[in-house]
């Protein structure tokens, strides 16, 4: 099946000069789940203007259910639905206004019961009436997500949806994404929270100084990268390694109470049989024994750190 | 064509001035009736008739023009600029709409609000003086025609303010002279030679002139030529509207 969004050799320059995205190609599967992580300025935002409309591209190609978002602009962008980083509202209309306004921006007739199921799904029907000043920033937050899903997009781009979200908002949040991902919304997010990619993504990317670092199906990623650290913590402390084992990686941590050791799963063998082996001929003796699994957090800032 | 999204615009932007209706609408209002009593009464009452037309009803076509052009650029360029102020422009940009529906949809708004507000600016007048459109296609032509032009010409402003004070640059410092010296409270004929020189290059005396042949069929420049020149300014706006959207000036980046 042809990708719903195709970025090929994408570059963007701005005026000043500062060159966001170099040379850019992604595919994008329809239905999936896809999160792009990368540091503040890494291009994410940049990426997604485009493929939405907001930023030209200096070079490149990018197509949206098989169509050029410059040349033929209103199918792709009527198939897009964008939620913004920034909490950029109208604050003198209703919710309901707002919301219906989004709608008919796209093309669509106006629809009340499909509004009224948007605001009921995100817990903002109650809001209805209310002007966006008196709504919280959380509760803004949801009424950008209505706007976006106010013309039922296939697509959704939501970019940096939880930040400055409480951790009650924010699982909320996951829960809706969740609900579009099962009627077949392909959602495009970007983040800044590893646990949230880690949480709901299918695949991953990792952006940074306009490139796409990798891009990888989530579980492939943690299993790929994935380390794992042993934990062995001494009875007596230590203060440096042991002449005999010196053939491991070990590293001493808590002042010598604890051992790190890094094994790769995927490794044919982990060496943690030797490794307890020769600990115990070592005439050490341990306390307790803990692993540890790499969190994408872990994978992130590897892969940034080494790049950068 | 995205009707819907014009539609959307229009009645986005219509619903702003239903919410501010004291300042739209009430403010004008007060302003013409002090016009009236300062101009039409205290002037008047010195100044009898202008080429057979009281005073009063002389400068009628003058006050409605000061408030629709003024009406019209305001709201033609407060109606962008504040997407673009408060950022929700990012809506209208990733939206399917083409520039000239975007155009359509706010330069409608702002140039159905200053119509609307020049025909009470119309309605007041005829409570001061004795008022008779000789002409009122004529009249109609050059009410809509500058009403569009000058909304659009305030959807450029809009485009191009990047803060409040470049916003109220051109309505607040260069129209108001413009509408004064144009002949809205005189005939250019009552100036000397070299200052009636100047006010031809005044555009705004080809409007006043216009519209007021169309009330009193007295002119201070041939009508004909009022509309040409209108007519030539709004396809410059357009113009520069064409280069604007094809570029993206400080819209898309």
């Amino acid at each position: 099946m042809a990708p719903i969004v195709s970025v090929s050799n994408l570059v963007k320059t701005y005026a000043s000069g500062f060159q966001a995205l170099k040379d850019v190609s992604l595919d994008i599967e329809e239905g999936e789940i896809l999160a792009l992580l990368g540091p503040n300025g890494a291009g994410k935002t940049t990426l997604i203007s485009i493929i939405c409309g907001i930023v030209n591209p200096t070079s490149g190609e990018v197509r949206v259910g098989g169509y050029d978002v410059v040349r033929d602009f209103r199918e792709t962008r009527s198939i897009i639905g964008l939620v913004p980083q920034e909490l950029t509202t109208d604050q003198f209309e209703t919710v309901w206004n707002t919301v219906s306004f989004s709608r008919g921006l796209h093309g669509k007739k106006p629809d009340p019961a499909h509004i009224e199921k948007v605001l009921k799904d995100l817990s903002l029907y109650d809001k209805k009436d209310n002007m966006l000043r008196e709504l919280s920033g959380g509760m803004k937050r949801r009424v950008l997500i209505a706007k976006a899903l106010s013309h039922e997009p296939r697509i959704l781009f939501l970019d940096e949806p939880t930040a400055g979200v409480d951790v009650n908002l924010r699982k909320d949040m996951w829960q809706v994404v969740e609900r579009l991902r099962e009627t077949g919304v392909t959602i495009i997010l970007t983040t800044h929270y590893i646990e949230e990619a880690e949480e709901i993504a299918d695949r991953v990317g990792v952006i940074n100084g306009g490139k796409i670092l990798l891009i990888e199906q989530k579980k492939d990623l943690m299993k790929k990268l994935g380390r794992k650290e042993l934990r062995v913590d001494l009875q007596e402390p230590i203060s440096a390694i042991p002449e005999a084992l010196s053939g491991y990686d070990l590293t001493i941590e808590d002042d010598g109470h604890s051992l790190l050791y890094d094994y790769d799963t995927e490794g044919e063998r982990t060496g943690i049989t030797t490794l307890l082996t020769a600990l115990a001929e070592a005439g050490i003796r341990l306390k307790d024994i803990s692993t540890r699994q790499s969190s994408l957090e872990d994978i992130f800032v590897e892969l940034v750190g080494a790049r950068a | 064509m995205n009707l819907e999204a014009v539609k959307s615009i229009y009645f986005f932007e219509m619903a702003r001035t239903r919410r501010t209706l004291l300042q739209s609408v009430v403010s004008p209002v007060i302003s013409t009736s002090l016009y009236f009593i300062v101009f039409g009464a205290a002037v008047g009452s010195r100044i009898q008739e202008i080429d057979g037309v009281s005073y009063g009803a002389f400068i009628t076509p003058g006050l409605i023009m000061l408030t629709l052009l003024t009406q019209c650029i305001g709201n033609g360029s407060f109606g962008i600029y504040f997407p673009k102020f408060t950022g929700t422009i990012y809506e209208i940009l990733s939206s399917p709409v083409s520039m000239t529906e975007i155009v359509l949809g706010y330069v409608g708004a702002a140039a159905t609000k200053g119509l609307m507000i020049g025909t009470i600016i119309l309605g007041t007048a005829a409570l001061f003086v004795d008022l008779h459109i000789a002409h009122p296609f004529v009249m109609l032509l050059f009410f809509v025609l500058t009403a569009i032009t000058f909304s659009l010409f305030g959807f450029i402003i809009g485009i191009w303010a990047k803060d409040f004070e470049q916003l109220n640059l051109i309505p607040m410092l260069v129209i108001p002279p413009l509408v004064f010296l144009g002949g809205s409270f005189y005939s250019i004929d009552m100036l000397p030679p070299f200052w009636q020189a100047v006010s031809h290059f005044n555009p705004v005396l080809y409007l006043i002139s216009g519209f007021r042949w169309s009330f009193f069929e007295i002119a201070d420049v041939n009508p004909v030529v009022s509309l040409a020149i209108i007519i030539v300014f709004l396809a410059g706006l357009m113009g520069l509207l064409t280069w604007i959207f094809r570029t993206g000036y400080r819209l898309r980046n």
